[in-house]
């Protein structure tokens, strides 16, 4: 009953509704291994998706909205650096702060951009909506179901998979990016074994930030098509929070994440209508907590909490 | 104990002062026997309660609030004599409480309250307040007095929508995103009148329905109209506020029907046509019945049905890739539902289980509870017409 081509688009859209999950989740990552719990992911979103939104309505670039987007996410999480690693605020406030004011902020912007516009519109140029068509490479996605499988996604989605692979090269195979994992599990160790607790600190949490950016480019341009909508990054950032600890704390792992994830999230609209909606709207949420327990219980090596996750580093307390 | 009780006291306190400021605010209205409530143009102040923010260019707040500013025009209001209280929770009872005595402190003696939820607090607060009309939309209670509801049949434009989509269909599926299921008789009214355009001019033709289960959720709706496309529909209709069922169908080189705003000009000529409300119209009228003295607050006011002879909605102009003679067929069904001819829901139908529904001559069965006007019990309409599939 349940044809082939079927469950080919059921994968596909899986993957298109898990790419902004990935960046948001690996952005997350980054910041929890040095032991910042940022719950602000949403806002960090929200700020990179108007940031990416309007550097794509004046440039028609791509390239300069993903940018854009990045350097937006990044600064956001500069707020919230500065005021956790200096000025040693309480991680979870302020988390959530950066997402009020992120999400008001964008919504601030956009609405101040729609009145703006004439029509009450504020759309992106088609230049760029063109960019943001699927990718299509000469006989790789030509090649039968394969090429729709693998070949055929918008840009951000291949874009997502790269900083996930190479967060995750940084993470596990770099000697700064095992010096970062230090820090996360016992800054004062970190601190002893010469490493730059501070400065590694900013670095992580603030290129997490970038990243989170791009995933809310993804939200705004993509996913609505390149028209304005207030709140567009919907939520999105909270089940990125859920999914660092499906990854267990793995950017590799948060690819395979996001898209399940994904796919979960659309379930609801391939499966028969017998099942309640609120079923699959829960769904994600409880696998985390199976995931959650399967890895404890497991006690699996390198897949756990960060030690010292949402706990200030002050020096002068060693 | 004491603290609790003070606090109880001071509390009381400032509601009677609250009431009492109400009472004074509005003295304006003299409805006990007169002609008139004594509103004029020049001191009608009107309180409109949004969800959402008007400011936001597009959906559901934004339509309604371009009906009171096409009022506002019509009946040449000053900016002040408009309040807007935005972004009230249509879940918050304090919230709702408090915007509506905010507007009457400030002098309203007319309130539009533009969400389902608003219903309960209209109905008490139009014991309170017998001098200031409460005018709720798309709900069933009212006192004939004070406080009306007021909607439109919104099913006859989306009767015509139907025919567009089933004169275009190649596969035969069309797709319809429903914010909410069968249960509510507002999208299933919708779904049905929809699904009978589309049987009067392609009787093979099926639609088929998905549900977001949330009226507003910009990500789900578009991934829902994906659903519906992946499994073969190329006609895409929507009960939802965002556009992006009509870019999905867009993308996929296929077509739509939009709603609440053009989407032929946000997405391009692969939306046919959309359906459109027009809440000017009554608005415009509401207010005009009060200055006239047709409706006199405190001791007459009607509820309000729309019709499309009315203009309260529309389809939109149709695109250039409407198959040939749509624009015929829509006329034709059209002036038949202006004259009063043919209102989609007359009679019974049979419904996706094969039972009839309907009582003889109406549409549905009246429980007494829900919208009843003409007859037709609007929200009692919960099951899907024979040719609406949900998979």
């Amino acid at each position: 009953m349940i044809s082939m081509a079927i469950v080919l688009k059921f994968i596909v859209a899986a993957v298109s509704a898990g790419t902004p999950l990935l960046f948001g989740t690996v952005g997350e990552i980054l910041s929890e291994k040095v032991g910042h719990l940022n719950l602000g992911v949403e806002g960090m979103m929200a700020i990179g998706a108007v940031a990416g939104f309007a550097a794509g309505y004046a440039t028609g670039n791509l390239a300069a909205a993903m940018i854009a987007a990045f350097i937006a996410g990044a600064l956001a999480a500069l707020i919230y650096a500065v005021l956790t690693i200096g000025f040693m605020a309480n991680q979870n406030v302020i988390g959530l702060t950066l997402t009020i004011f992120g999400v008001g902020l964008a919504n601030f912007i956009g609405v101040y951009m729609v009145s703006q516009t004439g029509s009450n519109n504020w759309q992106l140029p088609a230049v760029l909506i063109d960019q943001m068509k699927n990718v299509n490479i000469p006989f790789l996605t030509d090649i039968p179901i394969l090429g729709k499988l693998l070949f055929n996604y918008d840009p951000f989605t291949y874009v997502g998979i790269i900083i996930a692979l190479v967060c995750g090269f940084y993470l596990f195979r770099t000697k700064a990016g095992l010096n970062t994992q230090a820090i996360g599990e016992n800054p004062s160790a970190a601190d002893a074994a010469s490493i730059q607790v501070t400065k590694w600190k900013y670095i992580n949490i603030v290129v997490g930030g970038g990243i989170c950016g791009i995933g809310g480019a993804y939200c705004s341009m993509v996913i609505n098509g390149g028209i304005w909508i207030n709140d567009c990054v919907g939520g999105l950032g909270w089940i990125a929070v859920a999914l660092v600890i499906f990854a267990s704390w793995k950017p590799q792992m948060a690819i395979l994440g996001s898209f399940i994830f994904g796919a979960l999230r659309i379930l609801k609209f391939y499966m028969p209508s017998v099942i309640p909606i609120a079923f699959f709207n829960m769904l994600p949420f409880i696998i985390t907590a199976i995931v959650l327990l399967a890895a404890s219980i497991r006690g699996a090596k390198g897949s756990h909490i960060p030690e010292h996750l949402g706990m200030n580093y002050f020096r002068e307390e060693r | 104990m004491k603290r609790f009780l003070a606090l109880v006291c001071s509390i009381a306190v400032m509601a009677t002062l609250l009431v009492g400021c109400g009472n004074g605010g509005d003295q304006g209205s003299t409805s006990e026997g007169g002609e008139t409530s004594g509103i004029t143009a020049e001191n009608v102040k009107v309180g409109v309660i949004h969800i959402g923010d008007p400011a936001t260019g597009s959906g559901y707040s934004y339509t309604h609030d371009q009906g009171i500013v096409a009022m506002q025009k019509n009946l040449g209001l000053k900016d002040t004599q408009i309040i807007r209280k935005n972004n009230i929770d249509d879940a918050d009872a304090t919230a709702i409480e408090n915007a509506m005595r905010e507007c009457i402190e400030e002098g309203c003696n007319i309130i539009f309250a533009t969400s389902w939820g608003y219903m309960d607090t209209c109905a008490a607060l139009a014991e309170e307040y017998p001098n200031v009309f409460f005018s709720h939309a798309t709900g069933y209670q009212s006192n004939g007095k004070n406080f009306n509801h007021y909607f439109g049949r919104i099913y006859q434009a989306r009767y015509l929508a139907g025919i567009a989509a089933g004169m275009k269909t190649e596969t035969n599926k069309i797709g319809y995103v429903s914010a909410m299921g069968s249960e509510n008789g507002e999208c299933t009214s919708g779904v049905n009148a929809f699904a009978m355009g589309v049987a009067s001019v392609n009787p093979d033709a099926v639609v088929e329905v998905k549900v977001t289960n949330n009226w507003y959720d910009p990500e789900g709706e578009g991934q829902a109209a994906q659903a519906l496309l992946d499994s073969g529909c190329d006609v895409i209709a929507q009960h939802c506020d965002t556009n992006n069922p009509m870019i999905a169908a867009r993308d996929e080189g296929v077509w739509g029907v939009g709603y609440n705003s053009d989407m032929t000009a946000e997405v391009g000529d692969a939306v046919l046509t959309s359906v459109v409300w027009n809440w000017g119209a009554y608005y415009t009228q509401a207010v005009k019945n009060v200055l006239d003295g047709t409706w006199v607050i405190g001791s007459k006011v009607e509820d309000y049905f729309g019709s499309m002879s009315d203009d309260l909605f529309r389809c939109t102009a149709l695109s250039a890739q409407a198959a040939e003679g749509t624009q015929e067929a829509m006329d034709i069904a059209a002036a038949a539902i202006k004259d009063g001819s043919f209102d989609v829901f007359t009679g019974t139908y049979t419904d996706a289980d094969g039972n009839v529904i309907g009582c003889d001559g109406v549409m549905e069965c009246n429980d007494g509870k829900t919208m009843e006007v003409d007859g037709v019990n609007y929200a009692a309409i919960t099951s899907y017409y024979k040719n609406v599939v949900v998979k």
